[in-house]
């Protein structure tokens, strides 16, 4: 099979449905120059500027005319630029578009996709660096999306795109220039369905974006101790595939929780819950949390590393289950 | 006119009874905004409206009996029992929602507009917002945007001289929320928000031009609230003179005389216009007060498209 980078796929993913339906249209700051990350390079030579809208550096009326272009007839696909200037147009997501459909009774579908580039890059700091996907899953009426694999990331956001549903989709920038497999054919994915990225017996290791990567590399250490490691990939955490986390920790009896954001109140926290709450005899050992550090991301790189979770805390997390 | 403040007038009393819950933010006395305004637009045209919303919704086409059935937080009414009065809306006659968030609508308006020159519908969007919405960031976002992608948007800020309890006058760097229109490369137009005459004309000029593909628009309405910032509001923050003074320029009374003046009514057609509304407003309370309450579990549903 062919390998692209997630940048590629996503990049794909959009030619083809801006293709396929003319009301789908990318909207956001830098889109036509494809700063910073490349991801909508070409479009606007395909697709006109019309469909490319290159915006002003104002993130409420961004994503705010998203919202009423997607509940008056069209398909917005927003760019948050970095995902931690949505703080910019927060009454706009969580007042307005996470609540439209259901304050009106359901009058207006919104088919709105926010592209949301997020976590650390080394050294991008406070500002540039954040993981706040758990904030949505906290306001009712957003689906989240966390794609971890070029293929899933492609296969998400078309699912998103032909949805009627407003979506935070979480792209982690660390993962732009890294390849994977990506089908030739069409290849649609469920929201809601985890992935197990790596099949094992001893131990399942749940993991978000970048992170399901740093749980591959801790699994293969791990393996060469005799521990088999299960890695989780969620993909989505609205809506959260509970049936799938719930088979693999059965089988398991142990978890440990892997996530990029600040650890209190993270996503994690409420996987964490869950098994607690509803699958809490089948553990055999207490929940795992790995996270950040509960500080901004520091600029300086011992101090970065230092505060976001590496390969070496997942292992250290695991021994501590085996 | 007639049909928003007899409305309001009956919201007014059934809130003072305890018959509503929430809370209820009324334009009795600025009617002549909503009503003039509205009746400048094509059925298929939008309206984003606010937290004192129920004229521009009625001005819109809105059906009154469901709109009342709301305010009760009846299953039958606009919004399911889901919005209320502050968040209600009615997608059939184009209106795309009040908003519970002072200045919440503007940034919406302008990608309706977007919508609108994308589809190329040749609809148009008004969006109203009060003197107090002037003041958040938002608004200058919107009306930058709209104006450099000359957008078929027609801000109309109703400015009753009041953000809830803070005066305008203090809260405002200009006098005029207008002034500000030049800093858009847009003319500024201020109309006596008291005139529906002067806010039809002001608008219609507006949405012909904005139809044409002339852009953006900004009208101030000056008006005065009779009503506190909500029910209840014991006002302790404004002279009684002002509400007074604003009632000697009623709205509906000003336009039935110069109705009468120009012969195009007679003398004793507003009692009748008022005996229909009444007749209008009866029967959407009995809608209302008949209606079923939702059942408890209905307040899960349409949080998401029921498909993918």
């Amino acid at each position: 099979m062919r390998k692209l980078t997630m940048a590629e796929a996503l990049r794909e993913a959009l030619f083809e449905e801006m293709a396929r339906d003319s009301s789908v249209f990318v909207i956001g700051e830098d889109l036509r120059a494809a700063a910073p990350f490349g991801i909508t390079k070409g479009l606007a030579e395909r697709f006109g500027e019309d469909r490319v809208l290159d915006t002003p550096i104002s993130e409420a009326a961004l994503i705010g005319a998203s919202l009423g272009a997607a509940i008056t007839g069209l398909r917005p696909v927003a760019d948050m630029h970095f995902a931690d200037f949505v703080t910019c147009a927060m009454d706009e997501v969580v007042n307005q578009i996470a609540k439209v459909r259901y304050m009106f009774g359901g009058q207006v579908d919104v088919p709105l996709v926010l592209r949301m580039p997020t976590g650390s890059v080394r050294g991008a700091a406070a500002h540039h660096s954040q993981s706040l996907e758990a904030w949505f899953t906290h306001t009712p009426g957003l689906r989240v999306v966390f794609p971890s694999t070029p293929a899933d990331a492609k296969g998400l956001l078309k699912t998103c795109i032909r949805g009627l549903d407003p979506v935070m989709f979480f792209e982690h920038k660390r993962l732009y220039k890294v390849p994977g497999e990506v089908p030739d054919e069409e290849k649609l994915l469920p929201l809601g369905r985890a992935d197990v990225k790596r099949a094992g017996a001893d131990v399942t290791i749940v993991a978000t974006g970048w992170m399901v990567h740093q749980a591959l590399e801790a699994a293969d250490r791990l393996i060469q101790d005799g521990v088999s490691t299960e890695v989780l990939d969620p993909r989505c955490l609205v809506p959260f595939d509970k049936a799938a986390l719930f088979e693999s920790v059965a089988k398991t009896h142990r978890v440990v929780i892997v996530e990029e954001a600040a650890k209190t109140g993270g996503f994690g926290a409420q996987i964490a819950a869950w098994l607690a709450e509803e699958l809490f005899d089948e553990l055999d050992a207490p929940i795992q949390r790995v996270a950040s550090k509960d500080v901004p991301i520091p600029f300086s790189p011992p101090m970065e590393e230092f505060v976001i979770p590496n390969v070496g805390d997942v292992v250290a997390a695991v021994r501590r289950l085996c | 006119m007639i049909r928003i403040r007899t409305f309001e007038e009956r919201v007014r009393d059934l809130f003072a009874a305890g018959r509503l819950p929430g809370f209820v933010h009324l334009s009795i006395g600025q009617e002549a905004v909503a009503a003039g305004a509205c009746c400048a637009l094509n059925p298929d045209d939008y309206v984003l409206s606010t937290h004192r919303g129920h004229g521009h919704m009625i001005a819109k086409g809105a059906d009154t009996a469901r709109m009342m059935a709301e305010l009760y937080g009846k299953r039958t009414g606009s919004c399911k029992g889901k919005g209320g009065s502050m968040h209600i809306a009615d997608a059939s006659v184009g209106v795309l929602g009040a908003n519970g968030v002072v200045a919440g609508g503007l940034t919406v308006a302008a990608g309706v507009g977007l919508s609108i020159r994308q589809r190329r519908s040749g609809q148009v969007c008004l969006c109203f917002f009060g003197d107090g919405a002037a003041n958040r960031g938002p608004v200058h976002e919107a009306l930058n945007l709209a104006v450099i992608w000359k957008l078929p948007v027609v801000f109309l800020c109703e400015n009753n001289g009041w953000a809830s309890t803070t005066p305008h006058r203090y809260a405002c760097a200009v006098g005029d929320v207008a002034a500000r229109a030049s800093g858009y490369g847009l003319q500024g137009i201020v109309v006596d928000g008291m005139d529906a005459a002067a806010v039809h004309d002001a608008v219609a000029g507006a949405v012909a031009s904005a139809r044409a593909g002339g852009g953006p628009a900004f009208i101030e309405a000056k008006v005065v609230r009779w009503q506190g910032h909500y029910e209840g509001d014991p006002q302790g923050y404004r002279d009684k003179s002002e509400v007074d003074a604003g009632k000697h320029r009623d709205p509906i009374r000003r336009l039935g005389a110069a109705l009468v003046a120009s012969g195009a009514l007679r003398d004793g057609d507003a009692a009748a216009f008022f005996d229909a509304a009444r007749g209008e407003i009866d029967r959407a309370v009995a809608f209302g007060e008949s209606s079923p309450l939702p059942s408890a579990d209905e307040a899960l549903d349409d949080l998401f498209a029921r498909q993918v």
